[in-house]
């Protein structure tokens, strides 16, 4: 069937429709993730050993297994042991996603945050400051600098996991396409959506070069 | 009596004994410089006093005041160290200035800080806070001034030399208005057409009348500018006296053989 102006057009809101799901995925993810992830670094980082072993053995197991078969864990699991269908199709791969994230998170985190000079909480200490302002006004600012990098790398891999939704049928925008290719043949659909995710990662490689130039007033 | 008064202070780590029974005193005003050989155990010695390091036994006193006391737990909650501390500041060898801050930021942030906590605790106004960082403000000025950066306010430590970046540490210090200010070796890092001007500042201090206390291996600037130098070596005060006397007639042979090593 050849492409129209018409079925472009309504192929174009449909996908759009997807594309909503896709950001909605995304955008949860970041928000709860980015916190997340702060607190399982400092579990990670933590003086206290167990609590340390604990968590670094978590991230490994959360980064050492396929995010696909952890969305299948979290919506299948209950479901299977307890019959417990406690978080719809959506809610599972947040859940699934945010966990992931903030484990990768975590690392990206404990690295900056590791880099930092001691001699820097040195100072702050010596000026009489307490341990949480010399986190908050000292070193965060020189971390997020440091890790602003890497994270980009990790929000840009975020984007097109979100694919990742449709093993669970949560219509994110490749899932839909798929559904043209199904049920109308229609195989278009499915490359159009890479426009989708181009124009996605485009704007934040901007946003993110933006912020690095930002930063780049001084040298650490 | 003292400023400063520390009796018995120890340290180990591990198995190391690092301090074995420090004793010394300070008076007001007076310039304390503390020489040996690397790994003597003055940074160990600064730190102590600047509550980075924990004595495993002594005591430390200001003003009269035991301010540390090995014996004495209570003394070393969070909060009480945080008060006890600020009796003392410290110049770092290695600068520690706050990269992401302009110099007047670096100077000014502590002193913020802290006036907004305590408004906070006095349930102080908006203005009260303002005029608080007017004064503060004005002060930071003045202390670059003293230390020659007027000129670099609004600079970061990156666009600075060496030196001018100790001069801002100085003065981020004498920001928190130490009884005592401690320095580990304020040159050491520096090119040597640099230590010339942070010794200045440091010898302007002393005409001011500050306590001091500086680490450091220039033998002529320990001899010509403190009052009293410590000999360190090996965890315990070997010699201490008159710069003159120490420099001029050293009594030990360790000392003895420590300033030749230095003059060759
Ligand atoms: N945190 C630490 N853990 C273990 N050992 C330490 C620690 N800090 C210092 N030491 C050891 O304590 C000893 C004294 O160190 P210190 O830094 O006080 O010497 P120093 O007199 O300042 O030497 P330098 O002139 O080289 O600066 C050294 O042997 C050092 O290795
Ligand atoms: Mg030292």
């Amino acid at each position: 069937m050849a492409i129209t102006w018409s079925s472009f057009c309504k192929v174009t809101l449909r996908l759009l429709e997807g594309f909503e799901t896709t950001c909605l995925i995304f955008a949860l993810t970041l928000v709860l993730a980015l916190p997340l992830g702060l607190i399982i670094s400092f579990g990670s980082m933590s003086k206290f050993k167990p609590l340390a072993f604990i968590t670094r053995v978590f991230v490994w197991i959360i980064r050492g297994v396929p995010l696909m078969l952890q969305i299948f864990v979290v919506f299948y699991v209950p479901r299977l042991l307890w019959h417990w269908p406690f978080l719809s199709r959506f809610n599972a791969v947040i859940v699934a996603f945010v966990i992931n994230y903030a484990c990768y998170f975590s690392e990206i985190y404990r690295g900056g945050i590791e880099g930092i000079p001691r001699g820097q909480y040195e100072a702050g200490e010596v000026l009489g400051m307490t341990k949480s302002q010399i986190f908050f006004k000292v070193v965060l600012m020189q971390v997020v600098k440091r890790i602003i990098a890497p994270m980009s790398n990790e929000i840009i891999t975020l984007v097109k996991d979100t694919a990742l939704a449709r093993v669970i049928m949560v219509a994110e925008i490749l899932k839909v396409a798929e559904e043209y290719a199904s049920t109308s043949a229609l195989i278009w659909p499915t490359f159009y959506t890479a426009v989708f995710y181009l124009v996605f990662v485009g704007v934040l490689t901007l946003l993110f070069g933006y912020i690095e130039k930002k930063l780049s007033y001084y040298k650490a | 009596m003292a400023l400063l008064e520390v009796k018995n202070v120890t340290k180990r780590f591990g198995k190391v004994e690092v301090l074995k029974g420090i004793d010394f005193s300070l008076e007001k005003g007076q310039v304390l410089s503390i020489i040996g050989s690397s790994g003597s155990g003055k940074t160990t010695l600064l730190r102590c006093l600047n509550f980075l390091e924990t004595p495993d036994t002594g005591v430390i006193s200001v003003d009269g005041n035991d301010i540390f006391d090995a014996e004495d737990t209570k003394k070393m909650s969070a909060a009480a160290i945080r008060e006890s501390r600020l009796r003392f500041g410290l110049v770092f060898q290695s600068f520690n200035l706050f990269p992401q801050y302009s110099v007047m930021e670096n100077l000014m942030l502590a002193p913020k800080l802290r006036a907004k906590e305590e408004i906070k605790a006095a349930k102080g106004t908006r203005a009260q806070l303002k005029q608080r960082f007017a004064e503060i403000e004005e002060n930071a000025r003045e202390i670059l001034a003293s230390v020659g950066l007027s000129d670099k306010e609004d600079s970061y430590p990156c666009q600075l030399s060496g030196g001018q970046q100790q001069r801002v540490s100085i003065a981020r210090a004498l920001m928190m208005k130490p009884d005592i200010l401690c320095f580990d070796e304020p040159t050491s890092a520096l090119d040597p057409e640099l230590t010339g001007e942070v010794l200045k500042v440091i010898k302007g201090l002393r005409d001011e009348g500050r306590t001091m206390i500086v680490v450091t291996h220039e033998m002529e600037f320990a001899r010509n500018v403190s009052d009293n130098v410590i000999f360190m070596a090996n965890g315990v005060i070997e010699e201490q006296g008159d710069p003159e006397e120490l420099f001029g007639a050293p009594k030990s042979t360790i000392l003895q053989s420590f300033l030749s090593g230095i003059k060759k």
